[in-house]
């Protein structure tokens, strides 16, 4: 049998196998789509690491930024974890033969980026996420790792809370399998997908994962803390990069005014938009007064994405943009271990878990470091501690999703356009249960999405062939998405003050008694939730 | 306006309400609105995953990237199994990168690495793999076994790293069905969407084999009528 079933081929995924093969563990690894397509990949700016290579740096500001940022919905003792392990994950990185930048005198180089007291984040010029992520994949086939592409996880195989496997559609087979495992992670990534048309993430970053632990019994935690880029392009919703900012790009309204510091925190550039917005505002980012030399030199990318994707040239025109959902704090909610909590024998690591290590809002530089630092440590603690136990595995949850995809292609039908409901939905979640809240909207669209899920026997398919059914699996995903959207808006409602990105009106302030976890899990179909303490 | 695309060889024509846009765009435009069946892969919808390559009017382009004009034929990429309309399948064509073994074989003890070597392979190791120079390069249309253009600037990018002690490891895998076979037409350099010059690399990699003691197959079995070659 498989030691470990790895589910989700991003970086955290591929570290985890990387680690777990070196220490001896059989690993299978399992993902929706081909390897190198995965979210990771867009991370541009870099993977922090106190390295100290151009200005004074140590682990003990990298964890201090870090507890900043959080606001206190963090755990001391993971941050520590991650942060004291970031040069060992940047030596291991290099070893691999991710081509890091490099100064004068050959060392890693290292940049600004925001919220961060030194120059801490190594980077491959803007590719950081993309070279890391092909590196650790070349590595994956020089170790003969086992890769299987194009399965779409369906549910844990789970009984008496241990977890023995998953169930999965194989896309090109176009069959529901059962794949049985000692232990299972989940690596899958974050939510950011659930704000249609309003996200800079993949259109695949759908909390598969997330989903699939919540229907298992498993625990997840501050779902409603989601953080906001401030300057995506407006009809795109692609980002354009803090870079321009850092350079002397100007934010303006429809009159031309600025109206913020633009170097300030995202959480805070995003709402001051978000605000000119409300008013009525269209608003710009300014780079012209750059002149084309420099801005061809310094943002070549960002000038060709703003004339492809917004049909504007940046060189004599504003570039129209808003802020949209960047990245997914909360998550599957992990102990020390990474093991889901309500759960055994199943871990989660990366974006779609929560380790309490980004809390209220994430720094720049930490989700690579998190993805990387994490999946090492994970594989090789469960290679260690590895069980012989002989499974007694049933094909229960087989057979239940076979007949699930069976009544799809079969009784669904397809009677409302699900494509249409998720566009209308990504919207509203971006309106009412984005950068500001409020409990009057957040229970509108509450209802609203509960009136989605009762229409549920309406949608289904309309493509009726097994093979190749990227409408099935899109189905399939929008369920994720519901599931999850639903959390999302009942955590944010029942939170009531202001943290980090999540933030309402009419509570502005951080209140001590949500300095705390909201869990939320589900049990006989009835969904709970309560706040935990944050540990202290 | 009007593009038509190439679903399971008929090429059928939907009508669209832009004047201007992304070919993706487009895509989602007919998946959510007009056919749910329409089939096709992407991702990141910036030019970064690889996920989206496809043909237009029989050049290489990612979806997410490039504007259409009315008019325009989408088809899928050349030499990959078509799993369903623009859908392809990149499991074989992917393994290349194991037959040339893509990665760094023996790693030197505390290797310098300078500015200069990074920028050395820096365009090498911006590859999405998004398989269009594969689907360009007419070699493989020939030799199915061709080992092409990416996986072999791939080879090239590891070649160039002063980490790797083992370069000729890579070198002695690239020699079948590799460098030699290619006919430097540059066509895979023609359709990057990262402006990558695999023709280039193969060039270099070619100059390079020759100080291993490999050399030019063709041309010491080149027979010029006189039988024997120029032996």
């Amino acid at each position: 049998m498989i030691d470990i079933l790895i589910i989700g081929t991003g970086g955290a995924g591929l570290s985890t196998a990387l680690s777990a093969k070196e220490y001896g563990a059989n690993v299978l690894l399992v993902g929706k789509n081909y390897t190198t397509n995965s979210q990771t990949a867009m991370a541009q700016g870099g993977i922090n690491a106190p390295l100290g290579n151009i200005t004074q740096d140590n682990i003990q500001l990298h964890i201090k930024d870090t507890l900043k940022s959080a606001h206190g919905l963090c755990d001391l003792n993971m941050i520590t974890k991650m942060c004291s392990n970031a040069p060992d994950t940047i030596k291991w990185l290099d070893k691999l033969g991710v081509p890091f930048d490099r100064t004068i005198d050959n060392k890693i180089s290292q940049r600004q980026l925001g919220g961060a007291s030194s120059k801490r984040a190594c980077y491959a010029q803007d590719y950081t996420g993309l070279k890391i992520l092909h590196t650790l994949y070349d590595n994956c086939l020089k170790n003969n790792i086992e890769i299987k592409d194009e399965l779409f996880l369906l549910n844990l195989i789970v009984e008496n809370s241990r977890v023995k496997g998953a169930t999965f559609w194989d896309i090109e087979k176009g069959e529901v399998i059962q794949i049985n495992a000692q232990n299972t992670v989940i690596a899958t990534g974050g939510y950011g997908a659930i704000y249609k048309n309003h996200t800079t993430n993949a259109n695949s970053s759908t909390g598969d994962g997330i989903a699939s632990v919540f229907r298992a019994g498993g625990k997840l935690s501050d779902i409603e803390f989601v953080q906001f880029h401030p300057t995506a392009l407006k009809h795109s919703s692609i980002l354009i990069s803090e870079s321009a900012r850092g350079e002397g790009g100007y934010l303006v309204n429809s009159k031309g005014e600025r109206f913020i510091n633009e170097l300030l925190s995202r959480d805070i550039v995003s709402r001051a938009i978000a605000s000119e917005i409300k008013k009525g505002n269209d608003v710009f980012l300014d780079v012209r007064h750059l002149g084309e030399e420099k801005l061809l030199k310094l943002m070549p990318q960002e000038v060709n994405l703003a004339r492809i994707h917004e049909g504007v040239d940046p060189v004599t025109e504003l570039i129209p943009i808003k802020p949209v959902a960047h990245y997914t704090m909360g998550g599957i909610d992990v102990n020390y271990n990474l093991e889901v909590n309500g759960l055994t024998n199943c871990y989660a690591v990366g974006e779609c878990s929560n380790a309490k290590i980004h809390g209220a809002n994430r720094l720049g530089g930490n989700s690579l470091l998190e993805i990387i630092s994490m999946g090492r440590f994970l594989g090789q603690n469960i290679s260690q501690n590895l069980s012989t136990d002989k499974l007694d595995i049933s094909n229960k949850q087989l057979e239940i999703d076979k007949e699930f995809i069976q009544s799809l292609f079969q009784e669904y039908p397809f009677e409302l356009n699900f494509y249409q409901i998720y566009n209308n939905l990504g919207e509203k979640l971006y309106k009412y249960a984005g950068i500001v809240r409020d409990n009057n909207q957040l229970n509108n669209l509450l209802n609203k999405i509960r009136v989605i899920k009762a229409d549920i026997d309406n949608m289904g398919i309309k493509d009726k062939n097994r093979k190749h059914n990227s409408n099935l699996v899109n189905f399939l995903e929008f369920l994720n998405i519901l599931d999850i959207s639903e959390i999302l808006v009942e955590s944010a409602l029942i939170r009531d003050e202001s943290r980090g990105a999540h933030y309402k009106k009419a509570y502005p302030k951080e209140e001590l008694i949500y300095l705390a976890h909201s869990i939320f899990w589900q049990e006989d179909k009835t969904i709970y939730n309560r706040f935990e303490k944050v540990k202290s | 306006m009007k593009i038509k695309i190439n679903r399971d060889q008929n090429l059928v024509e939907y009508k669209l309400p832009f004047k201007s846009t992304t070919l993706l765009k487009a895509l989602y435009h007919i998946k959510d609105y007009i056919d749910p069946t329409l089939t096709f892969d992407s991702n990141c919808r910036s030019g970064i995953c690889g996920a989206c390559a496809m043909r237009v009017n029989g050049k290489e382009v990612l979806a997410c990237s490039h504007k259409i004009d009315s008019g325009d034929t989408i088809e899928p990429l050349k030499y990959h199994k078509v799993q369903k309309d623009l859908k392809v399948d990149k499991k074989e064509v992917i393994n290349t990168l194991s037959i040339a073994t893509t990665w760094l074989h023996n790693q030197k003890e505390n290797a310098t690495v300078t500015p200069k070597d990074i920028k050395n392979s820096e365009k090498q190791s911006d590859c999405i793999l998004c398989h269009s120079c594969y689907s360009a390069c007419p070699v493989v249309e020939v030799n199915p076994n061709f080992i092409g253009p990416f996986a072999l600037t791939r080879a090239y990018r590891y070649i160039l790293d002063p980490r790797e002690e083992d370069k000729k490891s890579i070198i002695d895998n690239i020699q079948n069905n590799g460098i030699w076979d290619c006919t430097l037409c540059g066509e895979c350099t023609a359709v990057c969407p990262q402006g990558i010059n695999s023709k280039m690399d193969i060039t270099m990699l070619r100059s390079l084999s020759t100080q291993y003691g490999y050399s030019d197959p063709n041309f010491t079995t080149m027979d010029f009528g006189f039988g024997g070659g120029f032996s």
